[in-house]
């Protein structure tokens, strides 16, 4: 039973951790893509500056959470994801817009927002410097060990504060991604541009405004998954690249332009990852005399080692790309 | 025939030639800025500038052709020049005796040989419905089989390199001559570069851009943790030259002779390409890039064209990054970052022209000597903002200054991209397109 626990604890929490924040930041991805109709390099970085905003706002009011008895970074989330919002909005005015106007191919855009990405990641370099730092700054992590009513069951099951946040903070973004999508007129006009551009433009949509939203949404989801990311480890400047074929690869699992595949897919990638470099030999132990020798004597049975996690993604992407190109969900081929 | 060749018919001729003026100006202006790099820091520093721009001017050819001939976008540069500096080093590294003398290259050869075994095993399983074996059966069989042989062959490897670096270090060289390892190298990029093209060229432009820039991170992750095979983090020096080392010559002199090797790489890749741009094969692929309907429409196999030219262009990676490898005479799977070796030849392509070499190369050598000469710049700037800040305003100097200012230049390369996309879009040196009729 302990070796149940220590997969719990390995594979189901840190799978549905990775899982959540891929959702997040892959619903962002896949709705830029299905509204403007390019692969947004510099999401990952519109992450990272909501992380680093939450970070500054939380080294300007540390005592904040505290009124609330909630940690201050998770008091600060709100206001980050207004001004990586503004700045999202901003970036596509100064930079996309132009070249939209322009009429440029699509790939044009993509190379506009690596231009994007690299901007972002050297002001944030700048000011953040290179080394990582925690968000909980006078708070303490609080970890919760539920021990299980079994006889023999000695480790917990560990769970972390920064975890259950994010657990109910991806529910409320999920849930209120879908309300807006499907029943504010605002979200039917987003879906209307997704499908068919031109028919919407025709039919009285003010497709600026759809786009300006978009970026609100995609800045403001970018923001909390940048947040829950630095929350649960710790905030580092230099993630972008590492985190960016996950989010894409999750994104074009669940097929682009399904804002509920990119969830789908998300979770699918974070558990992949999980489940790759989970060392299978310990689930083995308990069968340990049944087994044959050279089974049993295997010390590590992992698939891939950690330093080669990003791999995972990569293979998914490339299965994905084979098999299906639309996704499991019958995405667009846009 | 010969009536053919003398009057060549009035709606084929290209626009009026004129006195190329813009060529001139931007050639002479690079020339000015070499010699006052020449000027301010000495012999050795700037040609050792020059050799490098020379091989990141091979890079940039490289994408030039994927980029500016037929519209693809490689984010992934990054991978195939590393690609390219292991195999240099691979090659040229002197051998390593004690492993040779232990029984460890047989075991390697076993595993190898297992790996391969396993391979075939799977592969025939996929082929199982041939034999009259359900489809949903036969997925089911390869699928268990890739997975317990993957465990067993993996768990193999994983002794045997264990064993190397624990006894002999790392497999070392082959003791060969560089230009080998950098064919190989070639090779090698163009093989990844196949089958990633194979996967993604017949879908949307975008997914290229996302798989190149995977795999590029895939291949540093491997070369920086097969300690076995690369020494890792340890790195491996020196690196033997074709051409006499400055242990014999001299910095300046040895430099100077690497760069004429590399020059004379440039002028043949760029002749292959002229050639190439403007044989039946090159309009071929600009048809293809302009308008992709038509063209198929002409009865081109669109995907095998496009194929064809992200393996070039691959290739044409690998063997510039194995120049600029054994150049440095250094090999260190951690120097290989997104920025110098990605962003920077983007750059120099989007600048000096895609699609024009000449261009390229001009944008080539214009953006790293500008690269080169900003880290001093950066530095100094930031230094100059730190006094004035702290004499009007009382700042804190915060540590690790110098790191930081170097960010400042990810921030130009970003926003130089931005603003040559808008302003400049075909670049400095614009392709040439011939207007028949």
């Amino acid at each position: 039973m302990n070796e149940l626990v220590f997969f719990i604890n390995n594979v189901v929490i840190a799978g549905s951790v990775t899982g959540s924040i891929y959702a997040i930041g892959a619903v962002g991805v896949t709705l830029v893509f299905s509204i403007m109709r390019f692969a947004h390099f510099a999401h990952a970085d519109m992450m990272t500056f909501g992380a680093f905003m939450v970070l500054l706002l939380t080294l300007l009011f540390p005592s904040a959470g505290s009124a609330v008895g909630l940690p201050t970074a998770v008091v600060m989330l709100p206001l980050a994801m207004l001004l990586t919002a503004t700045l999202a909005v901003g970036i596509d005015r100064a930079f996309y817009k132009p070249l939209r106007a322009h009429g440029v191919k699509p790939i044009v855009m993509v190379i506009a927002s690596l231009g994007v990405t690299l901007m972002l990641q050297g002001l944030i370099r700048l000011f953040a410097g290179t080394g990582g730092q925690s968000l909980y700054i006078d708070d303490r992590k609080e970890i919760f060990r539920l021990a299980l009513p079994f006889e023999g069951v000695r480790a917990p099951i560990v769970i972390t504060e920064p975890q259950i946040i994010l657990f109910v903070l991806t529910i409320a973004a999920v849930v209120g991604l879908h309300l807006f999508l499907s029943r504010s007129r605002l979200g039917k006009a987003m879906r209307a541009m997704s499908d068919n551009p031109d028919l919407a433009q025709a039919s009285g949509i003010n497709t600026n405004l759809i786009v300006a939203v978009t970026w609100v949404i995609a800045g403001g989801l970018a923001a909390i998954a940048g947040t829950l990311l630095s929350l649960d480890v710790t905030f580092k400047p230099d993630l972008s690249f590492f985190i960016l074929l996950p989010i894409f690869a999750a994104a074009i699992v669940g097929g682009v332009g399904h804002p509920f595949g990119a969830i789908a897919g998300g979770f699918v990638v974070g558990f992949a990852e999980t489940l790759a470099v989970f060392n299978w030999s310990v689930l083995l132990r308990p069968f340990r005399d049944s087994l044959p020798e050279w089974l049993a004597q295997a010390g590590n049975l992992a698939f891939v080692g950690t330093e080669y996690k990003i791999v995972v993604p990569f293979f998914i992407l490339v299965a994905i790309l084979v098999w299906r190109p639309t996704g499991i969900f019958k995405g667009k081929v846009i | 025939m010969s009536t053919q060749h003398s009057d060549r018919r009035a709606d084929l001729v290209a626009a009026p030639a004129h006195f190329p003026r813009r060529e001139v100006a931007l050639f002479s202006a690079l020339l000015v800025a070499v010699l006052g790099v020449y000027a301010l820091m000495g012999t050795a520093y700037s040609t050792r500038m020059l050799v490098e721009a020379a091989c990141y001017a091979i890079l940039a050819l490289g994408l030039t052709i994927q980029w500016g001939y037929a519209g693809q976008f490689n984010a992934g540069v990054m991978g195939f020049v590393a690609l390219g500096g292991f195999s240099a080093m691979a090659f040229s590294v002197p051998v390593n005796e004690a492993f040779w003398a232990s029984e460890l290259p047989g075991e390697l050869g076993l595993a190898l040989l297992y790996l391969v075994a396993a391979v075939l095993v799977v592969f025939g399983a996929t082929r199982l419905d041939r034999l009259g074996v359900p489809r949903r059966l036969r997925t089911l069989i390869a699928v268990a089989l890739a997975v317990v042989l993957y465990i067993a062959v993996i768990g193999t490897l994983r002794g045997v390199t264990d064993q190397i670096e624990s006894r002999v270090d790392f497999v070392g060289g082959l003791g060969l001559p560089p230009w080998l390892g950098w064919i190989v190298g070639g090779a090698l990029a163009g093989g990844v570069g196949y089958f990633i093209g194979k996967i993604c060229l017949g879908l949307r432009s975008d997914y290229l851009a996302i798989a190149t820039l995977g795999i590029a991170e895939i291949i540093k992750a491997f070369l920086k943790n097969s300690d076995w095979l690369t020494r890792g983090t340890a790195t491996v020096s020196p690196l033997p030259w074709p051409t006499p080392g400055p242990a014999e010559l001299g910095f300046t002199l040895a430099r100077a002779l690497y760069l004429s090797l590399t020059a004379v790489l440039i002028a043949l890749i760029f002749f292959l390409l002229h050639r190439a741009y403007h044989a039946p094969w090159g309009r071929m692929i600009r048809a293809i890039r302009d308008n992709e309907i038509s063209a198929a429409a002409m009865g081109k196999d669109i995907n095998r064209r496009r194929l064809e030219i992200f393996v070039l262009g691959c290739i044409l990676m690998g063997i510039g990054g194995g120049v600029l490898g054994t150049f440095n005479s250094l090999f260190d799977p951690q120097g290989y970052l997104p920025l110098n070796h990605t962003f920077l030849v983007l750059v120099m392509v989007i600048l000096g022209g895609p699609g024009n070499n000449l261009g390229t190369i001009f944008g080539a050598v214009a953006v790293y000597i500008i690269w080169i000469m900003s880290e001093p710049l950066a530095l100094f700037l930031m230094e100059l903002a730190v006094s004035v800040g702290e004499s009007a305003f009382g700042w804190e100097v915060v540590g690790n200054l110098d790191s930081r200012a170097l960010q400042a230049r990810v921030f130009v390369i970003g926003l130089l991209i931005t603003l040559v996309l808008r302003f400049a879009p075909k670049g400095l040196l614009p392709e040439k397109v011939i207007h028949h009729g």
